[in-house]
């Protein structure tokens, strides 16, 4: 099935080529002067400059004049084997798409039986292989890096995965569906509904959830205030529920900031933690299957004592 | 055979001779991409890029992304591991000027979109240290300002008369969807749908 609109068009393309080539060969035959006998003189040309200065019409160097041929020839036998005429492949059937999926078998065949062995431990065992552990650090690197950072210590904003504490679960299972599917937090704005005064009461209250210094007269009022309005999804003791990704206030982990003026403007505007899933990016690259199993092993990895 | 010396002596046939020697390449090589059905006709799922999206478009080429960042998987392993699907023609239909870049000081950008978060964008943006702390890129703070694109109603128009089929409807809309947002905002839009349909295998 030919990609182009109308026959027209390969015709166009393969006489335009082919009459460039006979085209090129037909003047240089044109132009090209005998080669001369032993002891023959060149032309004189017919003008003559400041007086004295004549030209003679030697013919090209021999060798010169074959390289100009063979430029002809390769692009012919270059038309022949390859792709260029309009929609013919080419004797070699030679295609980019063809090139990069040979390229791919080949890298899926030498990688398959590395991959078929991780595939038939769990998690934890893979977790705790270096070699595993070496290319699950790679695939880190690539796909997830960027958000929590090189050391998978997080930045402001991006969880830290190495330090124990997990927002929405840290089993081999629930890290495998994290990564995969992606996660959507959502922490509604309280701003309006608390008041800028309550704001700063409950936020002293979760300071002191975590044991932080905070002001005690402060943190009393808030006290019914947040078992009111945030003890829905942090649970009255404030520890959070992972089923819902809110996180543990009494931890003193702090995603967004744990000074009071950070933990007001969590308050006040809400927080839209979104992480995507990787599924899309990972779409049709080969072994996707085996490099969830070694990203799931090698984040949970991130945070077991070894 | 015209013989040399009439060709030299005579400069208005040397000119047109030189033009059609010249122009062989272009007429075999780039005329027929225009009625080829692979680079004519979107991909499933593609559309123009919405108001807000067009104006971010912009915004990318005024801070120059473009000389740093490609847009252009190439069909190798080692970048659809990284990136995702190779990039298809069909992609890029409504993309004028294309962007595909010709260097690569940043990562390549075409599958960007879905891949981070908005909040992501935004810190990388501002400040590109505050999340990757290897990154060379700039940071872009003044982007965080009130867009201003009293031109939008134009481009779109403009961009019809090429076959992007923007209605009426979609163009008198135009400035209230630009109306409180950011230049952040707009680039973020338009990042956020780079190579989202990517060919499904």
């Amino acid at each position: 099935m030919s990609d182009f609109t109308h026959g027209f068009w390969p015709i166009y393309i393969s006489v335009l080529t082919l009459a460039s080539i006979i085209g090129t060969w037909v003047f240089l035959r044109s132009q090209t002067t005998r080669k001369l006998a032993p002891g023959e003189k060149p032309e004189l040309m017919k003008h003559t400059w400041d007086g004295d200065l004549q030209d003679l019409n030697n013919p090209l160097p021999r060798w010169w004049l074959g390289l100009f041929y063979g430029t002809m020839v390769f692009a012919v036998v270059y038309l022949l084997l390859w792709p260029g005429l309009g929609s013919y492949p080419g004797l070699l059937k030679w295609t980019q798409i063809g090139e990069y999926e040979a390229e791919v078998r080949k890298a899926e065949a030498q990688f398959q039986p590395v991959y078929a062995g991780f595939m038939q431990q769990d998690v934890v065992t893979v977790a705790a292989n270096p070699d595993a552990r070496a290319i699950g650090r790679n695939l880190f690197l690539t796909y997830c890096s960027q958000c929590h950072g090189s050391d998978a210590a997080g930045a402001r904003g991006f969880p830290n995965l190495t330090d124990g504490d997990w927002l929405y679960g840290g089993d081999p299972d629930t890290i495998r569906a994290t990564i995969t599917d992606g996660r959507s937090g959502m922490m509604p704005p309280m701003g309006e509904a608390l008041g800028a005064q309550g704001t700063k009461e409950v936020a002293n209250y979760v300071l002191s959830l975590a044991g932080r210094p905070h002001d005690a007269a402060l943190a009393d009022v808030g006290r019914p205030k947040f078992a009111e309005n945030c003890a829905a999804c942090h649970m009255p003791d404030g520890t959070g529920m992972q089923a819902m990704g809110s996180p543990n206030l009494t931890n003193n982990v702090w995603r967004y900031g744990g000074a009071e003026a950070a933990i007001i403007e969590s308050i006040t505007k809400g927080r839209n933690g979104v992480m995507p899933g990787i599924d899309q990016t990972l779409g049709t690259t080969s072994n996707k299957e085996a490099k969830l199993h070694l990203l799931t092993a090698y984040v949970y990895g991130l945070s077991q004592k070894q | 055979m015209i013989s040399h010396e009439t060709i030299e002596k005579n400069i208005g046939l040397l000119i047109v001779l030189t033009i059609l020697i010249v122009s062989v390449g272009g007429l075999v090589q780039i005329v027929p991409l225009f009625f080829q059905t692979s680079t004519t006709t979107p991909v499933a799922g593609l559309t123009p890029y919405t108001a807000l999206q067009l104006s971010g478009r912009d915004i990318y080429i005024r801070e120059g992304c473009v000389g740093c960042h490609s847009q252009m998987i190439r069909p190798f392993r080692a970048e659809t591991e990284r990136y995702g699907h190779y990039s298809v023609a069909g992609e890029f239909v409504y993309d004028r000027p294309f962007l595909w870049g010709s260097k690569r000081t940043g990562p390549d950008l075409h599958r960007v979109g879905g891949r981070y978060s908005d909040a992501w964008h935004v810190a990388h943006l501002l400040n590109p240290r505050d999340v990757v702390p290897e990154s060379n890129m700039p940071a872009y703070p003044w982007l965080d300002r009130p867009l201003k694109d009293a031109a939008i109603q134009r481009k779109m128009r403009t961009l019809n008369v090429v076959g992007h089929g923007y209605t009426e409807q979609e163009i008198s809309d135009a400035p209230a969807a630009l109306d409180g947002r950011t230049e952040i905002d707009a680039v973020v839009a338009y990042l956020q749908v780079l190579g989202i349909h990517a060919p499904k295998n």
